[in-house]
Order: C-alpha cells, then structure tokens, then sequence
C-alpha cells in the first residue's frame, strides 16, 4: 500500500532560499505532516517545522500546500493523485524564519490590542446565568485554533504589507464579535473595531472563511454582523436622532464604549 | 542575526533577563500561575517552548471537573474528594485531593468571570456531564474542546495583564545559587528555538509547569512537548520525583489509521452514552467489575442505560470505571482474539445516541474521525484502544504551596506529583492546574517578595557550563568521537522500548530489559550527529529533548520495576494483585552521585487525619487491598 511520494519542500530562510526535491516512503492514511516527518528523521534533520498536536486542535501546522493555505496534519495525502508531487511552501504574508516556519508575531502583537471580556458583577449565588442559546454565538468563534490561515490569506495584508499596522484581520474580527455577543459583557466595542481594528477594510471576499479548518463561518457571522452593528451605531438616521436627544438605542443597553 | 555562532566561548549574542518569578510552561497550569504570580505584585515572565495558546492542555477535551452542583444538588467537595481518592486507589496525597476538590469549584468561575464561555444547564448555569469515576455529573465543559476553552481564557487574561511572554524558548538548565546553606533557586537557562541563541534568567522563583513525558512511548496522545524537561530539570537541581511508576494508559485512543494513532478519543463518548464492543459484540465492561467498585457500578445493560437520567437509584455503567479499569479490560479482549480489525476494540455512540446529539455534544470528536479516519462516528463505532496519555508522578512538592525540596522551585500539573495517586481520574488534570496553578504562583511572589536583599545570585560559571553542555551535540558530531547517531532514531528506539516493555502491562523481565535498553541509548545519545545550524533546528532540539527523555524513561522503568503488585496505572503481570504493604508507601526517586542515573527510596504516604478518613469507612468501601481485582 506504500508508495513513493515526490515532494518539493521550500528550504531557506529570509536571505532567501528555494524549492527541495525529495522522495519519500509513504503509506495509506498519511497526512503531509507525516510525510515531512519521513524526510526529518531520514534526510534532513533539520528541515524546520513547527508543529504540536497533529490532531488539528492546536493550529500551529500552518503552511501552503500546493499553493493552498492548509494544516499540514489535516491535509491528507489521499487528496491528491500519488503521481502528483506535492508541493509544501511557508504562509505568504509572514516572513520566513527558515523553511516552513515563519514568524507569526504580527498575530501576537494585534491580541495584544484587543479590548477584553468586562462582565457585571456575579448574581447573589456566586454564579452566573446566562441561555445555551445565547452562549452559542459566542462559542462558534471560541472554536478558533489560532493557525492564522485566514489572516494569512486575507488579501488586505497578504497583498500589501503597508495595511498590517492598521488591520487587526479576521482573526481577531471574530473575536470582537464573540465579545459583542457576549450575553453579559458591559462594553460596546463598535467603534473600537471600525477604527482601530480596521473593520472597514475587509470588503468580504470570504477567503477567510473558505480556509478556516474550524469551518467557522468568519464572514457571515462575524464580520458582516459587526459591519452592520458599526453602520447602525454611525449611520442609521434615527439612531442618530435618538443619541442626539438621549434615546438610548437597544444595541448598545448596558454596555458603555471603549 | 545574533546568536547563531558556533562557539560556546564568549559573551556574544547571549541574552539576559531579570524576574522575580519565571514560569516554564504555558499550558493551563503555567498560565495560571503566571496570572496568581503577576497579581500578587511579582515581576513575571512566561517561557514557552511552543507558540503561546499552543501548549498540550488545548488537546484536553471532556471537561474540568469541580463539585458545583449545578446538575446534582448532592454533590460537594467531600464526595469529589472521596472519587478522586478511591480512583487513585488511596496513594494519593490526601491534602492536594482535598485542596483541589474544595477549591476547583471557584476556579471554574473565575474563568467564567474572564470570558470563558461554558455550555449551560437549562437554567443558565455551567453545565456538568458524567465521566469515569465521578459519583455526579461534574465536569465543566465546552463541547468536547473544552481544554481549547481554557488555555485561550488563560491566554488572553495572561495577554490583558501584560505578562511577558518568550514563547518558542526551551530551558534546558535551571541555575542554583549553592552559597550559604541548602542551594537555591537563582534562574534559569535556555534557548531561543527560532535563532539559537541563548538567554539566562535571573529569578529566585522558577514554577516548573512543562506537562508530561508521553513522548518517551510509541502509541500516545501527547505531542513532541511532552519530553519530562520539568520532571528531569527537577531531578537535576536536587528535587525528588514521586510515584513514577504510574501512567495512564486512556482506554481510548485512535488505532487505524497508523498516522494518527493513539490520538485521544474522549472520554465524554462514555459519558454521554457510548458503550465499549468487542468483535462478537458483546458489550464486555459488564465481565470487568472489580470488586473495589462492585458496589457502585451496575452489573446489568438496563441499570447502566437508566443511570443517565437517574443517578440515585441506579449504579454506573461499567464503561465508566476508573480509566486504568477499562484500559485493562480493552488490552485483555484484545488479547483474548476478540478485538476489531485494526486491533481495537469497538466505541459505540452512534447505536445509542442521535446523530444532533453526537455532532453538539462531541463536535471535535465527529470532525476528527470523519477528516482522518473517514469514519462517520454518528453511523458507526470508532475502532479505539489504549494510548498513553498521562503520567501520575511527578515532582514531589508541598501540597499548599507546590514547593519542590529545592527552595524557589515549584512545580504544577502534569509535571507535579502526589495529586493523583497511582490513577488521575478524567477531568481532574484541568482543575488541577487551576487549582495548584494558582496556588503555586502565590507562594512563588510570595517567596521573592519575602527575599529583600538576599537574592540568589547566579553563578557565571554555570551559565557557562549551560552553554557548553547545550552546544555538545554539535561538539560530538565535530569531535573525534566521530558521531553516527540519528537523534530521530534513538527517539524512535526509546519509544518502541517503553511501548513493548514499560508499556500497559509489566513484568520484571521486560522491566529489566527496558533498563538496559535505556543504558544503551544513553551511550548512543553521547554519540549523535546534529546536521546544520543553531537556527530553528529541530534535529537539535530533540537531542537536547531526548536527555530528558532518557532520565525520565528511566525513573518509570526504575519505579515500575520495585513496585511489586498492581495498582492503577501499574500493572505488573507478575504480582497481578494490589498487595497491603504497597497500599501504604510512595517511592520516591532522585537524582545519582554522578548525575547520570537515579536513585529510588520508600517513603511512607502522609497521614490523612481522622475527619477525612471518614469517607472511606469500611460500611461503604472496601480497602483497596484487600480486594483481589478480578480479570
């Protein structure tokens, strides 16, 4: 059932480098991430990998296969032809570290901007109550692994490099929703996101949510509905009116803006 | 870039930092300490091997178990206490089983009170579901990616509070101030994965939180961190480890395919309905009730199913025993020639259950096998079978204040010992982590705090001395021993070694095997070659992960090979029976003379006081060796 597979790995670091051919045993089952195991352990110990759990829970796999953003361990081989030569490069819009890992801190340093979850004191029992329901909407965006596919692939920063200091991406889009959400959360983050996190520049192509090995559903659930939220806080005439002459709007009851 | 010279000499490109306490490891019970640490006013740094949010707790599924009684207003800490003790077959330290149950509750609120969102009773509180060895249904949870939940609570509270954070740099020394009186902590040494550049600490407070050693067996469900550095950095600055002897094999892991086996399977499978089948397709469990938990575990299918919904009037099914109980029973029908096809067995939900209520209640579960296995766990059973999974020793530490025998180190979860005797039950790792996360952390600030101007001081020789001894596996293929050895292949060899012979099922024989396999790969190790550079090269890394390995593969077969009887997650095929004069003792080990080996001593379990031992009079509950466990 075995066979042999040819990849062509991309070796380098950020003075540059290139595609390696490899061949490499494999068998039936196997994900990439087993096949780029193979090639460490027998041909090149130290081709650079980063990755943790290879159970697609932990998100740190992320690299492009044949051109695709994907998760090398949840990428398997029995998807392509076996005469087919799998090509294995880094993620596009961060810079190399050395072969495939690369240096994702633009991630980390955009977390570090985001507002976080303010919740109203407890209820007299020491507990909290809130609706499974209501949880729910929350919890789709809390299943993200963090493996930075879709703010690698999101074209406002894979194409240009100049958006990154403005542009939180979707990543963090969904978790400023998640909190908006958030059935208890006080704080009304509207403005936060549309300014500071730069929601207005996705224009919703939803290559986010096409690479989303969560299939979490990033633009339909999370963006547009934190779109239409910052246009009805900014746009919408009556609400306008109502904030003029002290109307509270229902959007924003309980919650007060940072 | 700097750091990537070959040369161990010289002060260039090193890289310095001062904290009051330093935090290895960033999984739940790291970053739980970090916060308690930072919040009692210490400087603290987070030290990472992996990514941040990457560690292994996000592989953690079925829940964190706490006695909240949310679904059974029964249930309090006292019976938690009284599971998490029975499930560990009484070895374990009485004081962390009753520290963890009394305060795992508000630990699980706190995360709450941090954004976590958990699935709710109708009610709207946290809700709890059933899992092996719990009386109640206790475990908070997320679906079954509830570890996920809890390490990016953790995360952002971690990022909120500003806590620095090193994330990709491995420690592979702590450093020790050995001046007036005992040694103690004074920092630690390691280094940065992405360039190889090395970087010192200065702390008087180091909180080991590494997880466990997995890595060391072939079939597992713990990823390439789980090489025992906590374990083996304790041994190494003078700290003991205890009850070594004990993993925990999961009943459940993936067997088919070969890529991904051992990947866990959930316990919550069990706990939400599913039920184990052999190949005839008997659901066997029923023939695997030991006498210690006859009383409390139904003997018939139709009391078993009635148990969900009724817990008071019916006992639990046998699917839910202790996970050393039913890991045994898979291995011994697998055994017996009545396993599934891949060498399994068979995990049924989707006879039990309805297809809505599998795919919301075990959503990673369905996605799992589905996308790997091509198996649509909603239309049929899961192949599983045993896969090691977690290890019960640990650094021995005090139980209020995780503090190890070397003054300034402490240890917490997976990496700590005591908590769960020789059998952790389900969903008790993460409160654990919580619990003593905190805990430790407070007594970490506390103790710097408390140093003034008495600081230790580190010592440049041993800096030095690190840096040397981190480089060596470049020196060895350079020197004129001449290397040959593949770090990759030593790896594979010491994980097929304590797979066949330190694995689920013990004999003297095998142990004695596994010693000296251990010997020989030690002697390898001195010889392998490491290709390339310092830059994020894992060939390097391993070698410097595989001494740890090494010495932790080597306090388990050590432990495992003195213990005489069986007992939790110790099975020795030879001394089949829990015996009364083990039922008393833990066995410590510590580091050789030399450094290169372990030593192993006896040592008596801590007395539980009288008020405690109530719960285990002999009117509900056998002793647990008195009773010859059957199969």
């Amino acid at each position: 059932m075995g066979y042999d597979l040819t990849m062509r790995i991309w070796r380098g670091d950020q003075e540059g480098g290139g595609l390696g051919d490899y061949t490499v045993e494999v068998s039936e089952g196997e994900v990439v991430l087993d096949a780029l195991h193979r090639v460490q352990a027998t041909q090149a110990g130290d081709l650079a990998i980063r990755w943790n759990c290879k159970a697609g829970k932990c998100g740190s796999c992320s690299a492009e296969v044949n051109g695709r953003p994907r998760l090398l361990c949840m990428t398997r081989l029995s998807d392509f032809e076996e005469s087919e030569i799998i090509t294995v490069t880094p993620l596009r819009t961060f810079p190399v570290i050395r072969d495939l890992v690369t240096d994702v801190s633009y991630n980390y340093e955009k977390a570090k901007e985001l507002p976080y979850a303010d919740l109203g004191p407890r209820d007299a029992d020491g507990k909290r109550r809130m609706a499974q329901i209501d949880v729910e909407r929350g919890q789709e965006f809390r299943k993200c692994i963090e493996c930075f596919l879709c703010q690698n692939t999101c074209h406002v920063v894979r194409d240009h490099e100049d958006n990154k200091p403005a542009f939180a991406g979707p990543r963090f889009f969904i978790r400023y929703a998640e909190l908006d959400m958030h059935p208890l959360d006080t704080h009304d983050r509207r403005a936060l996101a549309q300014d500071a996190a730069g929601l207005g520049m996705c224009n919703i192509t939803k290559c986010c949510t096409e690479v989303c090995p969560e299939g979490i559903k990033i633009t339909d659930n999370a963006i547009i509905p934190m779109k239409e939220r910052v246009v009805d806080r900014k746009f919408d005439p009556l609400v306008w009116l109502g904030s003029k002459i002290g109307l509270r709007n229902r959007d924003d009851e309980g919650r007060s803006e940072v | 870039m700097t750091g990537n010279e070959m040369s161990a000499g010289g002060t260039g490109g090193m890289e310095r930092h001062a904290y009051d306490v330093v935090v290895v490891g960033a999984g739940g019970a790291g970053l739980r300490a970090a916060i308690a640490a930072h919040e009692a006013g210490a400087r603290t740094a987070i030290v990472c091997k992996s990514l941040l949010g990457k560690a292994h707790t996000v592989m953690a599924e079925g829940g964190i178990a706490a006695a909240m009684a949310n679904r059974w207003p029964e249930d309090n800490w006292e019976v938690h206490f009284r599971d998490t003790m029975r499930g560990g077959k009484m070895l374990n330290n009485w004081r962390m089983a009753q520290l963890h149950a009394q305060e795992a509750p508000e630990r699980v609120l706190e995360l709450e009170d941090w954004g976590a969102l958990f699935d709710r009773t109708d009610d709207g509180l946290i809700s709890q579901r059933d899992f092996g060895g719990h009386k109640y249904a206790r475990l908070a949870h997320v679906g079954d990616r509830t570890g996920l939940e809890m390490i990016r609570t953790l995360q952002q509270r971690a990022v909120q509070l500003g806590i620095d954070v090193f994330m990709e740099l491995t420690v592979t020394e702590l450093l020790l101030d050995r001046g007036a009186g005992d040694a103690r902590i004074s920092g630690a040494f390691g280094y940065w994965r992405e360039t190889g550049r090395f970087v010192a600490f200065e702390a008087p407070s180091v909180v080991l939180a590494t997880g466990g050693i997995g890595k060391s067996f072939k079939i597992t469900s713990n990823s390439w961190e789980y090489t025992g550095d906590g374990h083996a950095l304790a041994l190494r600055a003078g700290a003991s480890l205890i009850n070594m002897e004990f993993v925990q094999f999961h009943p459940t892991g993936m067997v088919w395919p070969p890529s991904v086996k051992g990947l866990l399977v959930t316990e919550s499978v069990r706990g939400d309905g599913g039920v184990l089948k052999n190949s005839e397709g008997t659901r066997f469990m029923f023939d695997y009730i030991p006498d210690y938990f006859r009383s409390e575990t139904a003997d018939t299918a139709e009391e078993a199913d009635r148990w969900y919904d009724d817990k008071n009037s019916n006992r639990r099914p046998p699917e839910l025993l202790p996970r050393d109980e039913v890991a045994r029973a898979i291995n011994s029908e697998i055994k017996a020639g009545r396993g599934s096809p891949h060498g399994g067995v068979f995990l049924d939900i989707a006879s039990r259950r309805s297809p809505e209520f599998i795919r919301k209640r075990l959503p990673s579960m369905y996605h799992q096998f589905k996308e790997l296995a091509d198996v649509d766990i909603t239309a049929e059973p899961m192949e599983i079978g045993p896969t090691c999974h977690y290890v019960m020793g640990g650094v021995e530490v005090d139980p209020d204040t995780e503090l190890s025998a070397v003054p300034g180190l402490y240890a917490v979860g997976e990496c700590a010992g005591g908590m769960h005797g020789s059998n952790r039950l389900g969903g008790n790792s993460l409160s654990d982590l919580l619990v003593f996360g905190r805990r430790a952390g407070e007594a970490a600030a506390s103790y710097a705090d408390g140093l003034a101007g008495s600081r230790p001081v580190v010592v440049e020789d041993d800096v030095k001395a690190a840096q040397v001894s981190a480089l060596a596996p470049f020196e060895v293929s350079a020197g004129p021993h001449g290397g040959g050895e593949n770090p990759y292949a030593i790896q594979g060899d010491l994980q097929q070694s304590m797979n066949d012979l330190v694995g689920i099922i013990r004999t003297a024989e095998e142990l004695e095997r596994s010693l000296q396999a251990i010997e020989e790969l030690k002697a390898r190790a001195a010889a392998m070659v490491v290709e390339g550079h310092r830059q994020y090269n894992p060939g390097w890394h391993l070698a410097l992960d595989l001494r740890n390995m090494l010495l932790v593969s080597e306090c388990i077969a050590k432990a495992a090979l003195a213990r005489e009887e069986s007992r939790g997650g110790h099975t020795r095929d030879d001394f089949p029976g829990p015996e009364e004069e083990w039922a008393t003792k833990n066995l410590v080990v510590t580091i050789d003379a030399d450094g290169s080996g372990v030593d192993l001593h006896e040592q008596p379990l801590p007395e539980m006081p009288e008020v405690l031992k109530k719960h285990f009079e002999p009117a509900s509950v056998e002793s647990p060796a008195a009773s010859k466990e059957g199969k």
